[in-house]
């Protein structure tokens, strides 16, 4: 019943993991053919993968754990998707409902451990529930602002002798839950008019341009006003990286003229973002000058950090449309002068070169110059799914992402272990696509058991791993601010030899270790269309991620470089 | 400042928890907590007291009115209303004491509601402020036990909560 109704409600493919109290949803799997199950090898990366598919594709990505250690094992996973706010469905597996609440064999109260991670949970109390529950499950899911429902199943619920007339509901409706549509007429009025006199203006968007399907409209806005655009971390794609109107992403490793046009304009376009600490940097002293416009889905959103002066709590796409329209019809046009020398200063900044990179003595790799070639080769035009640390700030900073759902990343949580795993349910979704993971060597090490999985299902992932021997970024903290004590952040004599261990799983492992070797490996890599290839580079590892904003400071107090400040 | 938040939450199996829960994941206070189902059974009436600042409050309506199991909330306290908590207090009634209780008891409008030749058990009902003025009043007593079930409201005059 509960597959039936996984298939009603359009689900093509879940992610999981068996185990006693989901035997009898296993055997139900077994006896169909319509909804495809993917073994992976730890349920965290079950719960990365559907959220990797859910990110590239914008439908809610499904996984099934068992009770107990299967379900704590999600947890990472739905709270890495929900501080993403990435549509998903988790169904687990409970002990009998006479159990629950005895300390039973692999009895964990999920509803409760997942509490603070979940946009909302279900405990089925009875089989003919099942249909309504994961109705109500999707459509929480993927409304309003998306994030993950924990769908709790205890095992007589599923026992297929208790038998029931089976419906699927068409709609429904939740006195207690409404989604916010249009925004406020008047409020976007107000917008566009401080938009339309703006002389330093900034249109500062994020990932809920991505989710909201904003992009195009975004795009069409901002060449409408000629106006300048930053993109957050979980923004990128939303407006096309290769764009002259394009700053560059802002916040603790955003580029110069980015931050700086930002604390410098007069008037902020936030859109789908949150303001959050890392783009913010110290909140009082947050773009003095500026009036901050803020449009959310989530009124919570807003004025959270930073006051908004106008509020706007609307989806994307609406809000943009009307805005659009406002503007075309408006008396009002954009005062060009003024667009022109701000336009002549953010040049100025521009010209610093902030993402510069020097070249090594000795054919050594700089790991941005690896980004670089595989920017190249792919044609810019990759899925490129990322863990977390320096490589994924390099990631971010020099592979131009012209595409929404391109890039996919665990930006709020910031989960190392997610990268692999979640390119492999990009893989998934879009089997002909170049599906690449951007990793390191610690955070590849948090999910290597997906090999398997991999091997499985032939999945021809290329994971680019940038060597450099050490937890990068707790390093280049410790380099900053604790005297260059490296605890616990580096194990040079420790590490496995990767390309004979994906070997041992069935792969490929191409080894790097000179800047003239990268191109032409990186294309031999690459051109091995149906495997999967570990691609070990070694870089240096004393680079640092520049720029980065000084603590406390506002967001033109930056280091650039290992020598120069702002 | 002190706010009254009322909500009519979702009748259901974990909604307490989640309401409770989110006071204490985002650092909110409470200061007292009632709830109970309403004459509408799939329905319970919840009212929290809490101190915050103006935005700490919007922040915590909004995040309130976020969670699936919120039907309706009000701030009590943004209009006139009328806020009532029920005390009982249990105090040892000795000797001269014993009269001075009971008239302390009289003055506040409290009933002696159960006794033996050493103790009145007090019920009491008012404002926080009243019952905190009454536990001074008698300060000078020995006081055995004390239980309030903490705040409820509703707003005057014509404004109603109701889905
Ligand atoms: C699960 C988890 N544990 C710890 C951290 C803290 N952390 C952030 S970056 C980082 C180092 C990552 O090392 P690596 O994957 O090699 O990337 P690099 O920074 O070296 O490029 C650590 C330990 C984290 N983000 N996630
Ligand atoms: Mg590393």
């Amino acid at each position: 019943m509960l597959i039936r109704a996984l298939h009603d409600e359009g689900v093509e493919m879940i992610y999981g993991y068996p185990g006693g109290a989901v035997l009898h949803i296993y055997d139900a799997i077994f006896n169909q053919d319509k909804v495809e199950h993917i073994l992976v090898r730890h349920e965290q990366a079950a719960t990365h993968a559907a959220d990797g598919y859910a990110r590239a594709t914008g439908r809610p990505g499904v996984v099934l754990v068992t009770s107990g250690p299967g379900a704590t094992n999600a947890v990472t996973g739905i709270a890495t998707a929900f501080m993403d706010s990435i549509p998903m469905i988790v169904i687990s597996g409970q002990v009998e409902s006479s159990l629950i609440g005895s300390d039973g064999f692999q009895e964990t109260d999920m509803v409760g451990i997942s509490r603070p991670v979940v946009k909302h949970s279900f405990m089925v109390q009875n089989p003919e529930d099942i249909p309504m529950v994961v109705k109500k499950a999707f459509y929480i899911a993927t409304t309003g602002r998306p994030g993950p429902v924990v769908i709790d199943i205890p095992k007589d619920v599923t026992d297929p002798k208790r038998k029931f007339p089976y419906s699927y509901p068409e709609s429904v409706k939740l006195r207690s839950y409404s989604v916010p549509a249009k925004g406020h007429t008047g409020q976007i009025k107000k917008a566009v008019e401080i938009l339309l006199a703006a002389k330093r203006p900034v249109l500062y968007t994020g990932g809920g341009v991505v989710q909201g399907e904003g992009s195009a409209l975004l795009t069409e806005l901002a060449k409408t006003l000629g106006y300048p655009v930053t993109n957050t971390l979980m923004g990128l794609g939303a407006y096309p990286g290769t764009d002259k109107h394009f700053l560059g992403m802002l916040g603790m490793h955003g580029t110069y003229e980015a931050n700086m046009a930002m604390h410098f304009s007069d008037v902020v376009l936030g859109i789908g973002v949150r303001f959050d600490d890392r783009v913010t940097n110290a909140v009082s002293k947050f773009c003095p000058g500026a009036k901050i416009l803020h449009v959310d889905i989530d009124p919570a959103s807003i004025s959270k950090t930073v006051p908004a002066d106008v509020p706007i709590v609307g989806s994307v796409t609406s809000v943009l449309e009307e805005m659009l329209e406002l503007i075309k019809s408006s008396e009002t046009k954009v005062d060009r002068k003024a667009l022109d020398l701000w336009w002549k200063q953010i040049e100025g900044w521009r010209e610093k070169d902030c993402l510069k990179v020097t070249p090594a003595e000795n054919d050594v790799i700089k790991p941005q110059q690896v980004i670089q070639c595989l920017y190249d080769i792919t044609g810019g035009d990759a899925y490129v799914s990322s863990d977390v640390g320096q490589h994924q700030m390099f990631a971010a900073q020099y592979y131009k992402f012209d595409k929404p759902r391109r890039w996919i990343n665990s930006g709020g949580l910031g989960t190392m272990g997610f990268g692999f795993p979640a390119a492999m349910g990009v893989q998934f979704a879009f089997p002909g696509a170049v599906s690449v993971c951007v990793t390191g060597e610690g955070s590849f090490q948090m999910n290597l058991q997906e090999l398997a999985t991999c091997l499985q299902y032939q999945l021809p992932i290329k994971i680019v791993c940038l060597n450099n021997q050490a937890l990068g970024m707790v390093k280049q903290w410790q380099d900053m601010q604790y005297g260059g004590r490296y605890s616990h952040s580096t194990y040079s004599e420790s590490l496995p030899d990767f390309v004979k261990l994906v070997e041992a799983y069935g792969h490929v492992g191409i080894k790097i270790e000179k800047f003239s070797d990268l191109k032409t490996k990186m294309e031999e890599a690459f051109a091995l269309k149906d495997r999967l290839v570990f691609i070990d580079v070694m870089v240096d590892p004393m680079e640092h991620v520049y720029p980065m904003s000084i603590k406390g400071g506002a967001m033109k107090d930056m280091i650039l470089s290992k020598t120069e400040r702002t | 400042m002190r706010h009254i938040i009322s909500i009519l939450l979702e009748n259901e199996p974990g909604a307490l928890s989640r309401v409770v829960g989110l006071f204490s994941q985002r650092n909110y206070n409470i200061e007292s907590l009632t709830v109970a189902p309403t004459d509408d059974h799939t329905l319970s009436r919840l009212t929290i007291t809490t101190i915050g600042d103006d935005r700490k409050i919007e922040q915590i309506t909004k995040h309130l009115n976020k969670l699936v199991d919120v039907v309706k909330l009000v701030d009590l306290t943004e209009g006139a209303h009328i806020e009532r908590e029920l005390m009982l207090i249990k105090v040892k009634a000795t000797g001269a004491q014993r009269d001075e209780v009971k008239r302390t008891a009289d003055i506040f409008r409290g009933q002696v509601v159960d006794v033996t030749s050493t103790i009145y058990s007090i019920q009491l009902v008012g404002t926080s402020a009243k019952l905190d003025a009454f536990l001074a009043a008698i300060s000078g007593v020995t006081i055995l036990e004390v239980a309030r079930t903490g705040v409820s409201g509703i707003s005057r005059g014509e404004k109603v909560l109701s889905v």
